[in-house]
């Protein structure tokens, strides 16, 4: 749609109104592209999938097509008398731990006595050739004992344990303020999120190669290498340093690539037959095997006051965990510490459970936790808007949250948090053109170009939704990241074992390095586990630690090639600059070239970056558990089809807090992949199951937004206000435009339609309106 | 895999291996071979057969070749003979999916949510059948649908007879998003002003389309057929909706001893709004 008046008026610090030649060309601040962004368009990027290996071999794994069942026998004869087929692995072939985790060791390499989710692994195969694996594994006969599976999170309480562990993986009881104070005007609601898949582009897969040393080297798509290595090991039973893991391509990660499903048998079968082995998931496996968004049933109320001022917020929290602990305790923290979200609320009572059940397992995408309460609290602000009759921008504004505010954790907000800034700037953004003023051909219906859409049944809605994300770990987690800078005939390499996601950390890390060493060739070597940890690529803390490190570790190195020439200049190092490969003093009466300084000198750096540390929520949900906040106000702008509940979303203005833009173009990107991403849980994306059991695990059956589903993203305003303890000041900037996004598309919704829409994804049959 | 370069030609080498298994666009069948559902021991294609990629005029109807892509059928000219066929071909999915998919797959796999066969239902569509020796036969759509006359062994949808009514026609699909993509409901509606009958077929909501006979017939009465528009009242319109709906989405029979029937679902109300919206909708845009 063409919507030229409206990016007239657009903020000049938008970096879609920015004009380019302005721009720097390297350094902090510059569009730098990222090095591989040509080989990846192109399609000669080498991802995972793509990895080869003299004589390797070819894995397939057995999966159980039951949720829940106990294994009576598992006869594997018939696969393994298969031409073709080197070995078979099942439980009984693990040496090491029989199961991981990352918080809890509770997930199985192989299922034992119990299934306990649809697609858990039971065995695995290498053959010769993929085809004969599969078979081969499709010949291993398991006898199951079928049982009921537990699929409501709420009968979990009650049901048998699904687990050695019990069924409840956490419980947090937040109290603050006092439990007698009501409000005069109360408004409740019951809420539904559903199960989003983090779908990344490339499914799983990898290649283990085993080392002469009897260790092993997994190849694959790792977000967290290090962490990986040492669950491997354990369950290899091997010392860690003989495990290695080289981190490949990684084709798109929205939350922990738990790869390590899928890595260890193929380690185990290395082991076992001293071969390479390859493994390349299909779309079924990779929907089967990782981890999902906790699908999360939520009941508020909310007290305020007659002019509309919060007074008191209790709300129940219920993450459906699945199987395995994985990080629904990290989950249920975040969903507990801001289901009031980005608002000053005096009394605040949450109770929050993550409980285990036989649906598929649920782990870490981004904002989790966060998108499901977003979703909720502001489908009770609209509900508090409505019985108060304030405008719903209004009421936010009277109840946004400031620097300095306490969040219901007792924790102090301490960075900035510009929220009541933010959602003036999309509220005051001019609203995209009506239809009746647009040129028929502009408008794209509900429904898209060919659907059943007609104009009088359209209405148009616009809603509001403010959101908020902790970056880095919280809780007490150990946030290290280290990193070394090198410096050898004018080329500068970064060594930092911190992975690129797609998040845009290796052009950050050039980028850092340009501007603090005045070098333009700046190289990021590939990340393996033999160098020191940079710990998980999640909660946007690459941008924040690693950078920090890389920050640091090229400041060092600036000093040792200053330090010779500032003695000799006789002024201090801060003195002089580097640009351009020259180093001029500040009156730039004497100078030099880097090539001269360097004399041939290889210069050396390593540093680490740790931030402030965090503590833990106590049993009443108090503490200080996070670093750093992130904020983000949308306004969503929908037209709904009100008899068929076809919804499309016309307009998405964001207005986000980042701290310090550090790369316009690649901001913009994160922003904008965030928001589709939110768009997909708003309205198409739903795994859905029966009795436990995935029932379309494809591309087909599960919706993707598509570019037609996508809607005019305008990012109407970035605050930069820089947070004075991070390394750069910048904020991780993906997460928090996919818990805002769904929540403002359902709050417009709601004004389209004047139905509740209190479930995500939104079905149709919420969106239509019933006259008569 | 053997390409044939005519319908004949292929029927020979299905007849040869019997075990083989015919390819057109390969946007069903390829899928299922991917998810290991399906492993042919042969495949012929049928990419190659040119007498089967374009269509004829025959007496008053289009014989349309089964390999006519979804492209294909989406333009202009072909929307020009038979709107509702090629608006059900726009519709059919993302361009990838429509360069490649053909009017006889969609025929041959038979997909509840096949966006083109409502339309081939309401046109009331024949298939010429190409058997062995060059023998042809010639069976209604809505009996191959229908399970009630099946392809022999080595037989082949060579091409689809369509009745050329010169008249609207207008087929609509409702989606669960703006993108492509399967249809939740789809309806068909095609004017016929020679026989002065209106025909209906709804899609995606049973194993074949449904055809509401009795609705078709009392909204045909309806029409003023020699007047110069013929527009109906819009409670007409709506009330033609409801009719549709409540024939393809009945309530449920009162059981045996008299208790009221279960209420139908939400999910299952709704469908039959959608339906009814549509059904509407296509009648007002076919009459307008």
């Amino acid at each position: 749609m063409s919507n030229d008046a409206a990016t007239a008026t657009v903020d000049g610090a938008s970096p879609a109104a920015a004009p380019e030649q302005q721009a720097p060309a390297h350094g902090i601040g510059a569009s730098l592209a990222p090095v591989d962004a040509r080989a990846k368009t192109e399609g000669t990027f080498p991802y995972a999938a793509d990895l080869w290996a003299e004589g390797l071999l070819w894995a397939a794994v057995l999966r159980a097509p039951h949720a829940c069942a106990r294994i009576v026998s598992i006869d594997t004869s018939a696969a393994v008398a298969m031409p073709g087929v080197r070995s078979v692995v099942t439980h009984a072939d693990v040496p090491g731990d029989p199961a991981f985790g990352r918080r809890i060791a509770d997930r199985p390499v192989f299922a034992a006595e119990f299934v306990r989710h649809h697609g858990e692994p039971i065995a695995a195969v290498a053959a010769d050739h993929p085809d004969t694996a599969r078979l081969a594994a499709a010949a291993i006969a398991v006898e199951y004992e079928v049982l009921e599976p537990v699929t409501d999170p709420e009968k979990a309480f009650a049901a048998e344990p699904l687990h050695p562990d019990g069924n409840l993986i956490r419980h947090i009881p937040l109290q603050y303020g006092d439990p007698e104070v009501t409000g005069e005007v109360v408004v409740e609601g019951l809420y539904r999120i559903g199960r989003q898949d983090p779908a990344p582009i490339g499914a799983e897969a990898g290649l283990a190669v085993p080392r002469p040393d009897g260790g092993v080297e997994l190849y694959a798509a790792s977000t967290d290498p290090h962490s990986d290595r040492d669950l491997a090991a354990a369950c290899f039973g091997l010392e860690p340093d003989r495990v290695k893991v080289v981190v490949t391509g990684v084709p798109g990660a929205t939350g922990d690539r738990e790869d390590l499903g899928f890595q260890l048998p193929l380690g185990l079968l290395a082991l076992k037959t001293g071969c390479p082995v390859k493994l390349t998931a299909t779309r079924e496996e990779s929907f089967l095997g990782h981890a999902h968004r906790h699908p999360t049933l939520l009941r508020y109320r909310h007290h305020a006051d007659t002019e509309g001022r919060l007074v008191k917020v209790e709300a129940q929290i219920l993450l459906d965990a699945g199987a395995y602990a994985e990080a629904s305790s990290e989950s249920l923290a975040a969903a507990v510490a801001f289901a009031c979200g980005p608002y000053v609320v005096p009394h605040a009572f949450v109770e929050g459970w993550a409980v285990r059940t036989n649906n598929p397992p649920s782990g870490h995408v981004r904002g989790e936790g966060a998108m499901q309460v977003c979703a909720a609290y502001e489908g009770q602000m609209d509900k508090l808007a409505a019985k108060l009759g304030l405008d719903p921008a209004e009421l936010r504004m009277r109840n946004a949250l400031a620097t300095g505010d306490l969040l219901p954790t007792g924790q102090t907000v301490t960075c900035p948090a510009p929220v009541a800034e933010l959602l003036a700037a999309v509220r005051d953004f001019p609203l995209p053109t009506l239809p009746k003023d647009a040129p028929e051909d502009d408008w794209l219906l509900p429904g898209g170009p060919e659907g059943a859409g007609e104009p009088d049944a359209v209405r148009r809605g616009v809603g509001y939704a403010l959101g908020m994300v902790h970056m880095l770990g919280a809780e007490g987690t150990d946030e290290v990241s280290t990193a070394t800078v090198k410096v050898q005939d004018g080329v500068a390499t970064v060594i930092c074992a911190a992975v690129e996601t797609g998040q845009g950390f290796t052009t950050l890390a050039r980028q850092i390095v340009q501007e603090t060493l005045g070098i333009d060739e700046v190289h990021v070597a590939p990340v393996d586990t033999d160098q020191p940890p940079a710990g998980p690529a999640t909660h946007g803390r690459h941008t924040w630690v690693s950078g920090g490190a890389v920050e640091r570790a090229a400041k060092m190195v600036r000093t040792q090639l200053l330090q010779p020439l500032a003695h000799k200049f006789g002024m201090s190092t801060e003195l002089l600059q580097i640009a351009d490969g020259k180093i001029t003093s500040y009156d730039g009466v004497l100078s030099t070239t880097v090539t001269e300084a360097m004399d041939g000198k290889e210069l050396w750096a390593t540093a680490q970056c740790r931030p402030h540390p965090t503590e833990p929520l106590d049993e009443t949900g108090q503490g200080d558990a996070f670093v750093g906040l992130a904020f983000c106000a949308i306004r969503a702008v929908v037209d709904v089809d009100i008899e068929l509940g076809s919804v499309r979303v016309v307009e998405l203005a964001v207005a986000q807090d980042v701290g310090r833009i550090l790369n316009p173009r690649q901001l913009a990107a994160r922003i904008e992949a965030g928001v589709t991403q939110g768009v997909g849980a708003a309205l198409t994306e739903n795994l859905r199951t029966v009795r436990g059991r995935i029932r379309h695990p494809d591309l087909t059956g599960y919706a993707l937004p598509t570019a037609l589903d996508a809607p005019d993203i305008r990012i109407v305003k970035l605050v930069e206000e820089r947070d004075v303890v991070a390394p750069f000041g910048a904020k991780a900037a993906s997460a928090v435009p996919v818990v805002t996004s769904p929540a403002a598309i359902a709050s417009a919704v709601r004004a389209a339609t004047g139905r509740p829409v209190n479930r995500l994804p939104i079905r149709p049959q919420a969106a239509v309106v019933q006259q008569g | 895999m053997t390409l044939p370069a005519s319908l004949d030609e292929a029927v020979a080498a299905l007849a040869a291996m019997p075990a083989a298994v015919p390819v057109a666009g390969g946007t069903d069948l390829m899928a299922a071979v991917n998810r290991g559902l399906l492993r042919p021991a042969g495949l012929v294609g049928l990419g190659r057969i040119n007498e089967i990629r374009g269509w004829q005029y025959q007496d008053g109807h289009a014989l349309l070749g089964a390999g006519l892509t979804h492209a294909r059928m989406g333009r202009p000219d072909f929307a020009a003979l038979i709107p509702a066929l090629a608006a059900a071909a726009r519709a059919a999915g993302p361009p990838q999916i429509r360069n490649a998919g053909t009017l006889g797959g969609n025929i041959a796999s038979a997909a509840p949510t096949g966006d083109a066969l409502p339309v081939l239902a309401a046109l009331e569509a024949t298939l010429v059948i190409a058997g062995p020796d060059g023998a042809r036969r010639e069976i209604p759509v809505s009996h191959l649908l229908a399970g009630r006359d099946m392809l022999a062994p080595a037989e082949l949808i060579g091409y689809v007879r369509v009745p050329l009514l010169h008249a609207p026609q207008v087929f609509l699909k409702a989606t669960g998003r703006t993108g492509p993509g399967r249809a939740t409901a789809s309806v068909a509606v095609v004017l016929d002003p020679a026989r002065r009958g209106v025909r209906c077929a709804v899609g995606a909501i049973a194993p074949m389309p449904l055809r509401p006979l009795e609705a078709e017939r009392w909204i045909a009465s309806l029409i003023d057929w020699d007047g110069e528009r013929a527009a109906l009242a819009p409670e007409a319109l709506g009330a033609f909706g409801e009719y549709v709906a409540a024939a393809c989405i009945p309530d449920p029979a009162p059981s045996v001893d008299g208790a009221p029937p279960p209420p139908l679902s939400p999910a299952v109300l709704h469908l039959r709004r959608t339906v009814a919206a549509l059904a509407r909708r296509a009648l007002g845009r076919a009459l307008s």
